[in-house]
């Protein structure tokens, strides 16, 4: 059977970034990232099962400024990652596919991930101060 | 009535033999992972700087415990299909993509394995 030239999608280069294209990347960046982010959950929770030495260690990593950028970086991850997966759900449902409805979740789902990591680490750093 | 043809009724597989129950799993597992992300980054945050006690009394509360290697055993699996999707997408040729995918498994099982382990003796034997 003769090969047919299929036609070819054009390059992901030539499109301009919208909210939903941008954000559907981000829920699979996000996933990746935490993947391999459950290294440090791992970590964490077997040098506590280790004993008080293995654990301070790792609290101690974990309180470094690179430790904090590791956490600051992954709760912001789990929050849009949260949010845009109960976008996903609500998809599921069936609810939400019209352009102007897409692009106000889209908007939430950003606003409330900044939202709730700048919450968590003003109460996190409040209850540490405490 | 099926939407699927009559050949693939025949061989009793669909093209990625278990499609359907992958995606289902992703979703109930994504389910389970609202409550239990958000009650875990609740009490990371409350506990923020605590001492080596304080987080061993912590794990070792039935409830937490139970949370715990709930919200462990609901992380790996999700990833572990998340993954998958990654892979099917991205990855060629289809050996790599298989030998990356189990290679994948394995770690996150191992990591669910010691993370169950590592909050058990942390609430038997302290
Ligand atoms: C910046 C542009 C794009 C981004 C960020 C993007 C991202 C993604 C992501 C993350 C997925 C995974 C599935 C999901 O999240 O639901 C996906 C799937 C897919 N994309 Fe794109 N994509 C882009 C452009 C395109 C274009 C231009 C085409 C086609 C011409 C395309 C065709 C597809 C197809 C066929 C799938 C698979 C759907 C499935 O698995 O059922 N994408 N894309
Ligand atoms: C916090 C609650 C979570 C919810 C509600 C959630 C929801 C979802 C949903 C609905 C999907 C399917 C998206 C699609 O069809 O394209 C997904 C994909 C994924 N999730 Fe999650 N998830 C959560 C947590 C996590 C965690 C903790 C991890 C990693 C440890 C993770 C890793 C992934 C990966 C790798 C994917 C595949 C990404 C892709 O195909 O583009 N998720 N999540």
């Amino acid at each position: 059977m003769a090969v047919r030239e299929r036609p070819l999608s054009p390059h992901l280069q030539i499109y301009r970034p919208q909210i939903t294209s941008v954000l559907s990347i981000l829920h699979r960046l996000t996933g990746v990232a935490l993947g391999v982010g459950t290294i440090v959950l791992v970590w964490w929770l077997v040098a506590a099962a280790v004993g008080p030495d293995a654990f301070e260690g790792a609290q101690g990593f974990l309180g470094s400024v690179f430790g904090y950028l590791i956490l600051f970086g992954w709760s912001w991850a789990l929050f849009y990652h949260l949010c845009n997966g109960i976008r996903h759900l609500v998809w599921d449902a069936g609810w939400g596919f019209d352009l102007d409805v897409l692009a106000k979740t889209g908007w939430l789902t950003v606003g409330a991930s900044v939202a709730l990591t700048v919450l968590a680490w003003i109460i996190g750093l409040a209850s540490m101060g405490g | 009535m099926t939407l699927r043809t009559p050949v693939a009724r025949a061989r009793g597989l669909g093209s990625a033999k278990e499609g359907v129950h992958h995606w289902w799993m992703q979703r109930v597992t994504a389910v389970a992972l609202v409550p239990l992300t958000l009650w875990f980054v609740a009490s990371l945050v409350g506990m923020a700087g605590a001492e080596y006690a304080e987080m061993r009394d912590w794990v070792s509360h039935p409830v937490t415990a139970t949370l715990l290697i709930s919200l462990i055993v609901a992380t790996f699996y999700h990833a572990a299909l998340g993954m998958q999707v990654v892979y099917e997408d991205y990855v060629q040729p289809h050996g790599l993509k298989i030998v990356v995918d189990i290679a994948t498994k394995l770690i996150f099982f191992a990591f669910a394995v010691a993370s169950i382990f590592s909050v058990l003796k942390l609430a038997f034997a302290g």
